[in-house]
């Protein structure tokens, strides 16, 4: 019996392994740019006022796939919630209170990771950075949130009004592209300014702090239903 | 030598990753394992993306001091990728996410995470 399992596993790892060196045999590097990145890397700049070429192609080429992307992980926050949800008043949390040296530095600590998050969605247009790196530090600084105050039982309110607002904001934004530039989610219904300079780009970093906050907010809720499980799972 | 160029080696290095992620989900037995091998397969397939797009000796695609507005075309990796990859990382957390919390309902359905345990659909 092992040796039958063991060699059908032997038989498909090595015909995946045969397909992938034949795959690999026949890349050959490129040395230029395929006709769709060269029209993005000629015209981007130009039309949407992005100095970084990412952001551009994210928020506004493709903007409706960052609207599904969104709608994904609403999804996904979503079905965590229903999936774990207990009955209300039999949860009891015996939680050990957490250290000083823990509230303390993540009294200092919260603040600083907050802020950093909100420079790497708000530059998003200009630096290596964006919406979903910058929510996914806002929420790594909840995470700091749970961990210090962990005795306390925290609100879903704050977040699922965050999270709602930005979301139905993103979709005015995009609904006021067609009816005042050229089509759903265009960047061009705010002046393009100068370009490099942090209010450039027409609506992209409204659009991609908006994109921040709700990402913040959506992996923030389910790191909340992942840990309110904990004590209820001690007690069984 | 071509083995020895950045892409290719980060090209082989996905393929070498996409192996391991396939052999872990398919010969492990513990859920949370199984979990952790979608994600090697994950990473791999990011690694892969981000290599085809890479030209060699040109830099990333964020116009600033190394690259100018007007000959981007020439000094630019490929942004396509790399705005995909930027996609998938997200759906990658959103479905590991969904897996782990799928495996937490297995376990309080069965107290166990071994793949073995759980024959409801086997006759």
């Amino acid at each position: 019996m092992k040796i039958l399992r063991n060699s059908a596993l032997l038989l498909i790892v090595g015909f995946m392994a045969w397909m992938m060196i034949h795959l690999y045999g026949q890349y050959e590097s490129r040395d230029a740019l395929n006709p769709v990145a060269e029209y993005y890397a000629v015209n981007g700049p130009e039309e949407t006022g992005a100095a970084n070429l990412v952001t551009s192609i994210v928020v506004t080429y493709r903007g409706l796939d960052t609207l599904g992307e969104v709608t994904i992980l609403f999804l996904t926050a979503a079905i965590i919630g229903l999936l774990l949800r207990t009955e209300k008043g039999s949860r009891k949390k015996s939680v050990r209170e957490s250290s000083e040296f823990l509230s303390t530095a993540s009294g200092i600590l919260i603040p600083v990771i907050t802020l950093i998050g909100i420079y790497i969605f708000m530059n998003g247009h200009l630096t290596p950075g964006g919406g979903f790196q910058g929510g996914a530090v806002l929420a790594s600084s909840f995470i700091l949130v749970l961990l210090a105050i962990s005795n306390k039982r925290i609100g879903h309110r704050l977040l699922d009004y965050t999270e709602a607002i930005s979301g139905i904001s993103f979709i005015l934004l995009g609904i006021l592209g067609i009816l005042l530039a050229g089509g759903f989610l265009d960047n061009r219904i705010l002046p393009l300014g100068n370009f490099g300079t942090l209010f450039s780009a027409g609506a992209i970093p409204v659009i991609y702090s908006l994109i921040g906050l709700k990402v913040g907010a959506e992996l923030s809720n389910v790191i909340l239903e992942l840990n309110q499980i904990q004590g209820e799972e001690e007690e069984l | 030598m071509k083995i020895f160029e950045l892409e290719n080696i980060s090209m082989a290095a996905g393929f070498l990753l996409l192996m391991v992620g396939i052999w872990g989900i398919i010969s492990q037995r513990n859920i949370i394992k199984m979990i952790i091998s979608f994600s090697i397969v994950d990473t791999s397939i990011h690694l892969l993306l981000v290599s085809i797009g890479y030209i060699r000796n040109r830099t990333a695609p964020i116009i600033g001091e190394g690259v100018t507005k007007t000959d981007a075309a020439t000094q630019i990796t490929d942004p396509v990728p790399q705005a995909l990859v930027l996609t998938a990382i997200v759906i990658g957390v959103g479905i590991t996410a969904l897996l782990l919390t799928y495996s937490l309902k297995l376990y309080r359905h069965n107290r166990s995470l071994e793949i073995n345990h759980f024959n409801s659909l086997k006759w």
